[in-house]
């Protein structure tokens, strides 16, 4: 069974409610001597935004890269809906449903909404390009997210702003039916409104039922999204848990120092400076 | 025979700013403005409104090289009226043939960010061979000896597009080493098939190229044949976006495009087919023009009808992105490289055909310059991701316009060189200035 069919096979979703969509194992990451990731265990939920938080350096983009296939762990597991799977690339990773929204968005300047939306997987009728089918389709999605700032889905994309770039990047992973959506730093880089905007695209993903990991900076950003939190500290998952156990403070506190949380912690590594 | 493009859209103005979250957040409106259900055809002044804002956003597109040719086209008749002679241009034409399809080879490989500085001695190599295989002692036919040139040629191509990608060299140094290593194959070929450093042509097919003339009849139901197909072809296209509830250009707009295609068509013919000759009856549209316009329309359709060309624009826009969509960013390069190759050898036959033959003197390194001029005075970026085809052919006319008049004139060549430098200066200059306009709107 190939892992398109795979895919298609697996939509019931009143099983999938119970059970995670992704589940990390023990993911543990070397490069050389350097462990950046020292046993994580993760669970991601169909239609839920789960937040992962940590300082520089904790690992984040190591944890991401590893899910998005293009750096395979070093030892773990990852399950999909429960089935262990091995990720190698980011054409596996794309099989299954995974869709990253990078930092840099990786979008043509030089190519329309359209092009960029499709990039890859052109939509062809008798071996060319169908313009046609793939102007409506990427309209609809434009639309069903409600992306409505944008003028014209033949504008190229170097004219946009920020968060309509953004944007465009989000609705690209929609369009490819992805189910799990990876973020980085979506909102760094963008202005009060156009925050607003991608925080309100990406609540709407999970009220799809697309499970959305988002990895920010920003944590008005994160506790005014998310619905779980996940926080690295130096390659190790030191806390996680649902966003409401959580307040900003004691989120920053666990970021800066690592302690995993609770009231027993607090005093003991004050020394670090956590202000 | 302008090739259909994209059209512009009329943007629905909206803006971004001064929006709360609640605003953004209320489905399907924007800040209260319910979106339309489907875009309505814009007005004829729509169109020509969000057209003058995509000049002022730098995607002039072909209007100031149009320009250009039609002021350089005014200054040369003024100065001697024989410019304008059916004669002269026709003779511009194929003039500039050499100079176009030089352009669209070194296209493909701008579209990418890459350069092929090779193209001209490439050009060079492929007139050499054909030249010898349809020539005595072999008698090769005529078409045998052109897909034996033009192979050699692309698989030049694809050896330089092979180092480039596995190699991971800049394709400046590697192409630049190909400029001297087909020199010397130039060199080598004709001192040992050559007489007096030099190989006649002697093929009667490879003669009329450049030589030859549909009669006029041909020419005109050529003519018609070609601007029956862009009509149905352009307003087939208005009416499938129409169907499928998208905004397509309104029927004034594409009604223009098409008269305006059409009666450039009916003038070349019109002047190809007054009587040139002095002594013999001369007229026709020489068989060059049919194969630059058969190189344009292709190579138009490959750009922006198939997934390569596509995948060409996306690598030269940003690879990784491209990479990352899963684009094979090897093969798709290879391609680009053999067809920039391929097309410079069927430049240099038509070289060799107008000339008559070809000769160890051939200085490839200047027609490298003047293919990479056509492309950029068209339009084409040294950047890479921004290119069509169309644009060499009208920077490939201006610069045999300035070769031609300056000729005409009686001026040195150390004029013509100096006033080319001037035109693509011109060109990058403006080019530039549209884009920073585009960044600081």
């Amino acid at each position: 069974m190939s892992l398109t069919e795979e895919r298609r096979a697996t939509g019931d979703p009143g099983e999938s409610a119970q059970q995670p969509l992704l589940s990390l194992r023990g993911i543990r990451k070397n490069f050389g001597a350097v462990q950046a990731l020292r046993g994580v265990d993760l669970d991601i939920m169909p239609g839920k935004i789960a937040a992962l938080v940590g300082d520089n350096g904790a690992g984040k983009s190591t944890l991401i890269k590893t899910i998005a296939g293009i750096w395979p762990p070093s030892a773990g597991e990852l399950l999909w809906e429960g089935r262990p799977v091995t990720i190698r690339s980011p054409r596996e990773a794309d099989n299954l449903g995974i869709a990253t929204v990078y930092q840099d968005l990786a979008l043509c300047d030089n190519l329309d909404i359209v092009q960029n939306m499709f990039l890859g997987h052109e939509l062809l009728s008798r071996r060319l390009l169908d313009e046609t089918k793939m102007e409506k389709r990427a309209k609809e999605t434009l639309s069903d997210l409600a992306v409505t700032t944008v003028s014209s889905v033949r504008q190229l994309v170097g004219s946009l702003s920020g968060g309509q770039r953004q944007s465009v990047a989000v609705a690209r992973a929609v369009m490819r039916e992805a189910r799990l959506v990876i973020m980085d730093e979506p909102t760094a880089a963008l202005g009060v409104s156009q925050t607003a905007q991608v925080l309100d695209l990406i609540r709407r993903l999970g009220d799809r039922g697309i499970a959305v990991l988002l990895i920010s900076h920003n944590l008005t950003d994160v506790f005014s999204v998310a619905d779980s939190l996940a926080v690295l500290y130096l390659g190790k998952l030191v806390s996680s848990g649902s966003i409401s156990d959580y307040d900003t403070q004691k989120a920053v506190e666990i970021i800066t120092t690592g302690a995993s949380g609770g009231p027993a912690s607090q005093g003991r590594e004050r020394t670090l400076p956590a202000d | 025979m302008a090739p259909p493009d994209t059209p512009p859209t009329a943007p629905i103005e909206l803006g971004e700013d001064g929006l709360t979250p609640e605003d953004l957040a209320r489905p399907g409106t924007l800040g209260g403005i319910p979106m339309p259900e489907s875009e309505p055809d814009s007005t004829f002044g729509q169109y020509l409104t969000a057209w003058a804002k995509r000049i002022r956003y730098g995607e002039s597109g072909i209007l100031p090289v149009v320009a250009g040719l039609i002021v350089l086209i005014i200054i040369f008749q003024v100065q001697d009226s024989v410019f304008l002679s059916a004669g002269n241009l026709t003779n511009l034409l194929v003039q500039g043939s050499v100079f176009v399809l030089l352009g669209m080879a070194e296209v493909w490989v701008l579209i990418l960010g890459e350069i092929d500085l090779s193209v001209g001695y490439n050009a060079g190599v492929g007139a050499v061979i054909t030249a010898i295989l349809a020539g005595p002692p072999h008698n090769l036919p005529w078409w045998v000896a052109i897909l034996a040139g033009t192979a050699a040629c692309a698989s030049f191509g694809a050896l330089w597009g092979v180092l480039v990608i596995r190699l991971r060299l800049p394709s400046f140094v590697v192409t630049l080493a190909g400029l001297l290593g087909l020199e010397g194959v130039v060199l080598y070929l004709v001192s040992t098939n050559g007489t007096g450093g030099t190989i006649r042509i002697t093929n009667n097919v490879l003669l009329d190229i450049t030589n030859g003339n549909l009669s006029p009849a041909a020419g005109w139901i050529v003519a018609v044949i070609a601007i029956v197909l862009f009509a149905v072809l352009t307003i087939a296209h208005d009416l499938r976006r129409r169907r499928g509830g998208l905004v397509a250009p309104p029927m004034a707009i594409t009604l223009v495009k098409v008269a305006f295609v059409a009666a450039a068509t009916v003038a070349l013919v019109l002047i190809c087919n007054t009587n040139r000759g002095e002594l013999i009856t001369l007229e026709g549209v020489p068989y060059v023009v049919l194969i630059i316009a058969g190189f344009l329309v292709l190579y138009t359709f490959m750009l922006s009808r198939t997934r390569f060309g596509r995948y060409l624009y996306a690598i030269g826009g940003n690879a990784e992105a491209a990479r990352r969509g899963g684009v094979s960013l090897g093969w798709n390069r290879l391609w680009a490289f053999t067809l920039t190759g391929f097309t410079g050898g069927a430049a240099g036959i038509i070289y060799a055909s107008r000339l008559g033959s070809i000769s160890n003197n051939i200085d490839g390194g200047t027609l490298v310059l003047y293919a990479v001029a056509a492309a950029v005075i068209g339009g084409a970026s040294l950047f890479g991701g921004r290119g069509k085809m169309i644009y060499p052919v009208l920077g490939g006319l201006v610069i045999a316009t300035i070769y031609n008049g300056m000729g005409l004139l009686g001026l040195a060549a150390s004029y013509q060189y100096m006033v080319t430098a001037l035109v693509l200066l011109a060109a990058v200059t403006i080019d530039a200035l549209a884009r920073r306009g585009r960044t600081s709107a």
